[in-house]
């Protein structure tokens, strides 16, 4: 019997995974997918969710968000929080890539202004922001300096001329989670991600100028300051070497612990540590710092954009009025307070490839936009579109505040350069206007739009759940891959 | 004998790797890392490093090497091409790699991997040694 019919479907487009399904399941399931998605699901995805509402402390549900698919241990486009009192924390809950996340950042410009520029800016945008595999940053850090950046993540960018002081405001945690200690973090890390500070990376990451395309709700989008013709700019970027190190290492660590804890899990990469226990505090710090790391690395390349545009326009980026809109992670863990039934209780929220989406009056949100809830930001694949959403009420009372991330691949990478033409996907972005600029053809066919799950169902499905409302779409000018 | 070959995952990329004996079978899962990275045709065997490495089983110890080769990668900023493996007493690995600094306008640039994974992680021992790994991209 397949494992699908034991799922019922509990309102439009939200289907539940009752607790009674397997007898270890602490919590129950939860996925948000319209019905074609969901029957394009693998089964093994859906296993993920029941393994993890197995796990101590978990609270409500165990959720899959519009673009779940499996991951190692835990699935991707899944949240699930644990009790601060009982529960535990896991590595493979937040991923290898540690705040992999997404930045926005607008302009005064509109799609006239960069007209007949468009080459221009690609040429040296791609090459003032370091990409692809085996690529350094620009700049050389000595083993303090690797630890200031560890501690102070953004912060520490601004302090050294990377970009502006009211940045900080609009990112998620300020740029900076406090509790990361780089003492924790080891010296392999800190090797890894000394020469890559101030990279792009490979594969799905990418640097895009983009136009406004449509706004679906003028009001939160005068909030955010987006306007229909503003030419704006997203980074697609993570923590490098540096978190993946990081990662590799707990999985290790926590590989020993949970057989020292005797917990019972369904996956080895669901290897965990109860919170209070020196593994898991430990964890949490390493991780912390190294979601630091990609705060100050996607400062850093803002800057860069910034000094890129002013190169091309002759004009400042303060007069361009090249703020950022937000920033947020979408692989993380963290502490947050939240209303479980009938009472509020801390947990750490895992996501992994999730976007946090808290909604109107939160205070963990730029008082800006605190009316409004905060902006989430989704991309797309290479090439098509990607959206800016509003976090609601709706996603704080379901989802732990969280919605989708993205598009998920559907296609594997051979498949995708068996069935593509690296030099076929330039000429058909070309003729869609879109300036494509990669370190190497394999990259291209690699992340063929085709070969991923339409982002466009992705962001319907949050929307019309309500974990997350549609405010603007944002359509691709030029693509920088690494 | 086939050194090894990939297999498809949806988001990554898997390998088998063989060799008649656990030496070998964890030399060819090198080239199958380094070929997914680059192209070791291209890599002359210039500079030499070594590697030492205690686990507590097989798995972990094809764990950690394939995590020092990514390691060595990246941090020295060098491709490897040549790779003499010796494992004694199953659990403590020795290795002697070569390779040389990148360099993209002579190696062919193909994908970064961000890490090893456990997930389907083999080591199988019968008249050949098998090694199974999927690495994330």
């Amino acid at each position: 019997m397949s494992i699908k019919d034991e799922v019922k479907k509990v309102r439009d487009n939200v289907y539940e995974i009752p607790g009674s399904f397997n007898k270890k399941m602490r919590a129950s399931g939860r996925l948000y997918l319209d019905d074609e998605s969901f029957d394009a699901l693998e089964e093994g995805a859906i296993e993920q969710i029941v393994n993890v509402a197995c796990l101590p402390g978990v609270q409500r549900y165990s959720i899959g968000l519009p673009d779940i698919h499996f991951g190692y241990g835990f699935p991707i486009g899944g949240v699930a929080a644990f009790s601060m009192r009982n529960g535990i924390v896991s590595p493979g809950g937040v991923g290898f890539d540690i705040n992999c996340g997404v930045r926005l950042i607008k302009s005064n410009l509109t799609i006239d202004d960069v007209e007949g520029k468009l080459d221009e800016l690609t040429e040296l945008l791609f090459k003032n922001i370091p990409s692809g595999v085996g690529s350094k940053g620009k700049i050389r850090l000595d083993e303090n300096e690797i630890n200031d950046v560890l501690d102070y993540g953004a912060e520490w960018a601004v302090e050294n001329g990377y970009g502006w002081q009211e940045d900080l405001e609009f990112l998620e945690e300020n740029g900076r989670i406090k509790d990361a200690d780089s003492s924790i973090v080891s010296d392999k890390a800190k090797k890894r991600g000394i020469p890559q500070l101030g990279s792009l990376g490979s594969g799905n990451h990418f640097l895009e100028i983009q136009v406004v395309d449509e706004i679906y709700n003028k009001e939160v989008a005068s909030v955010f300051g987006l306007e229909k013709g503003m030419i704006v700019i997203m980074i697609h970027s993570g923590s490098r070497g540096c978190g993946h190190q990081v990662c590799s290492d707990y999985l290790r660590i926590m590989d020993k612990a949970y057989k020292n804890y005797k917990i019972n899990i369904a996956d080895r990469q669901l290897a965990c540590a109860p919170l209070d226990s020196k593994e898991a505090q430990n964890y949490l710090k390493a991780m912390y710092a190294a979601a630091n790391y990609a705060w100050a690395n996607r400062q850093m390349m803002t800057h860069w954009i910034r000094e890129t545009f002013e190169e091309v326009f002759d004009k400042s980026a303060k007069d361009m009025e090249m703020d950022i809109i937000y920033d947020v992670a979408h692989n993380i863990a963290k502490e947050e307070n939240h209303q479980i039934y009938n009472r509020r209780e801390d947990v750490i929220v895992h996501r992994k490839g999730a976007t946090r989406a808290f909604g109107p009056g939160c205070e963990e949100i730029p008082e800006k936009y605190r009316e409004v809830g905060q902006p989430v930001l989704i991309p797309g694949t290479m090439g098509t579109a990607s959206y800016v959403l509003h976090g609601t009420d709706v996603a704080m009372e379901e989802t732990f505040g969280s919605t989708a991330h993205g598009a998920g691949r559907v296609l594997s990478r051979s498949k995708a350069k068996k069935d593509y033409d690296a030099d076929k996907i330039t000429q058909d972005l070309a003729t869609k206007g879109i300036k494509i600029k990669a370190t190497s053809k394999h990259v291209i066919e690699e992340e063929a739009p085709g070969a991923y799950k339409d982002v466009d169902s992705v962001v319907r499905i949050s929307d019309s759940t309500g974990i997350a409302k549609l405010v603007a779409k944002v359509k691709p000018l030029s693509v920088c891959k690494g | 004998m086939k050194k090894f070959e990939y297999f498809d995952v949806t988001a990554d990329i898997g390998f088998k790797s063989y060799g008649k004996d656990l030496n070998e079978a964890f030399e060819n899962a090198s080239l199958a890392i380094f070929n997914i990275i680059s192209d070791t045709s291209d890599i002359d065997a210039k500079i030499e490093k070594s590697i030492e490495i205690t686990s507590e089983d097989e798995v972990s110890l094809l764990y950690d090497y394939l995590e020092e080769l990514l390691f060595l990668h990246e941090v020295e900023f060098m491709l490897f091409s040549q790779f003499d493996v010796n494992i004694e007493g199953n659990l403590h690995l020795k290795a002697t790699i070569k390779g040389e600094e990148i360099n993209w306008d002579k190696h062919e640039r193909k994908t970064e991997i961000k890490a090893i994974t456990f997930h389907k992680m083999q080591v199988e021992k019968s008249n050949i040694v098998k090694l199974q790994a999927i690495v994330d991209l």
